[in-house]
């Protein structure tokens, strides 16, 4: 199968901190790809250079074909995000919010009418379109980007924790959709989560980064054999430490992380 | 052009949606109005300058478009903010249309802005000598509009950061006002306030709003057009070039 992402000794610096330290990998056309990690791993910081919103310092990075520094409008073309953080306009109801990303997006205005009835509906928020968004709870809002993401069906979706803070039936709810999605209409799909059982569930390959780097890369059988575990969230913590992390991990933990390595590779 | 509109749009609705900033944005310029026509009309009218009110009332305007434009340029910052910016910037539109939208939008709401002080002066006993060059003064208000909406925008694409906004508005919007001739006439200025004057896109505003109105041009209308339309075209290239460079 090709390759739909292609990166190649990735870095990206922040005023002396290496963030994400010469990381390469590729992610094939039509596969379900995790990124896992502690927090502050680099996970964000990942995708906000595949999806330019960041500049490399270092390395390449190809999307689609593009390269994100070079062909930024075709790359955005190929893409479509459901951030981490907020990012809906509070000002504005569901519906206009949903209309917004269509219209930037291009989406027909039937089509884009018709998907967007479907989509509200599907995540349960049709009865609630035209209120102002500043007026929804924390998991509408989340129920509301999912379904943003979605409108446009892009080449490559990419998902930065889009489950986090929705309760077990709505996770459940929206990962079969984006499976349908995924085999229905060969949408590749890049997420980054913390829950390790949705990982396990939906992800056929599963890229494990810590301190900017990444430390393992296989399918989730695959990563349990080689840390010699029987589930996921157990070879997770074998490769990344059990330590908590602040935003930088410590020395200690990294050594901690390097001895680990060497010791299953 | 379906981009420009629905950014144009998204302006519009925010700012009509939101009462309260709607009549308090119209409290300031009312109380100029009053306070400064009032208080200093019957000096002004001693001083042999005629009605102070006649005078004020088109600097008054265009100093309301100027706040409007510029804070609805620095909306971009709030974008950044709550997150929304982030959702501008990874959509296939070019970041050139996305500005350009913002601004057309920012500088529409600011027009409409200059147009609801303009009625409140003809309440407060403005009158306009000359009411077919009425449209006349509104281009002016949409120049002055377009000028500081992306000087707004060009600005907050620098910032990363709420806090600035005061220091914007102290070191950059007062001065603005206060040195365009809107409180005051140019003539027998002293040398260095003059050039800083004639250096303030908003002076040329003043001007074509209240030549439009009352009839009197200090720098002629050709010259105020010719440097409103100078200075928008630089300064959405500024613009578009800052906000094309932002990252999330």
């Amino acid at each position: 199968m090709e390759n739909i992402i292609k990166v190649n000794n990735l870095v990206k610096e922040f005023s002396g901190f290496k963030a994400v330290n010469h990381i390469s990998f590729e992610v094939k056309k039509g596969e379900v790809f995790a990124f896992l990690g502690p927090n502050g791993a680099g996970k964000t910081t990942t995708i906000k250079m595949l999806t330019t919103l960041l500049r490399p310092t270092d390395g390449s990075v190809e999307v689609n074909g593009f390269n994100v520094l070079t062909d930024k409008d075709d790359v955005r073309r190929s893409l479509g995000i459901v951030f981490q953080d907020p990012s809906l306009d509070d000002e504005l109801t569901a519906y206009e919010n949903m209309e917004f990303h269509g219209v930037l997006c291009r989406v027909p205005t039937d089509l884009r009418r018709k998907r967007i009835e479907e989509l509200l509906k599907f995540v349960e928020l049709w009865e609630r379109k035209d209120s102002l968004v500043k007026t929804f709870s924390g998991g509408m809002k989340r129920r509301l980007e999912v379904a943003r993401g979605l409108l446009h069906r892009p080449k490559i979706l990419f998902l930065d924790e889009p489950t986090l803070g929705l309760d077990p039936q709505t996770r459940n709810h929206i990962w079969s959709y984006i499976q349908k999605l995924n085999k229905e209409d060969e949408i590749t799909i890049f997420l980054t989560t913390h829950y390790l059982e949705e990982a396990e569930k939906v992800a056929d390959r599963i890229a494990v980064i810590d301190h900017g780097e990444i430390v393992a890369l296989g399918k989730p059988k695959d990563l349990e054999a080689q840390t010699k575990t029987h589930t996921l969230e157990e070879a997770f913590l074998t490769l990344t430490g059990h330590g908590i992390r602040e935003e930088e991990g410590s020395a200690l933990d990294q050594m901690r992380i390097r001895r680990r390595m060497r010791g299953i590779r | 052009m379906s981009a420009i509109y629905i950014m144009w749009l998204r302006q519009l609705k925010r700012h009509f949606r939101s009462k309260a900033r709607l009549i308090g944005s119209l409290g300031q310029p009312l109380l100029f109005l009053l306070g400064f026509g009032f208080g200093f009309g019957s000096i002004y009218q001693r001083a042999g300058g005629g009605s102070y009110i006649q005078f004020l009332a088109p600097g008054i305007i265009a100093m309301s478009v100027l706040f409007t434009a510029i804070f609805s340029g620095i909306e971009v910052i709030w974008d950044r903010q709550f997150g929304f910016l982030k959702e501008t910037l990874v959509v296939p539109v070019s970041r050139l249309q996305i500005m350009l939208g913002k601004t057309l939008g920012g500088a529409t709401v600011a027009t409409i802005q200059g147009l609801f002080v303009f009625f409140i002066s003809l309440l407060v006993g403005f009158r306009p000598t000359n009411l077919s060059l009425l449209p006349l003064a509104f281009l002016f208000m949409f120049l002055i509009a377009l000028v500081f909406t992306a000087v707004g925008t060009a600005i907050a694409s620098t910032l990363t950061d709420m806090h600035a906004f005061q220091l914007i508005m102290n070191f950059l919007v007062m001065p603005l006002f206060f040195l365009s001739g809107a409180l005051f006439p140019l003539e027998g200025l002293p040398k260095v306030m003059s050039l800083i004057v004639s250096l303030n896109p908003l002076s040329y505003g003043v001007d074509g709003i209240r030549g439009a109105l009352i009839g009197i041009f200090n720098f002629g209308v050709m010259f105020d057009f010719m440097a409103l339309l100078g200075s928008s075209i630089i300064f959405l290239f500024l613009g578009s070039f800052l906000f094309g460079r932002i990252e999330a």
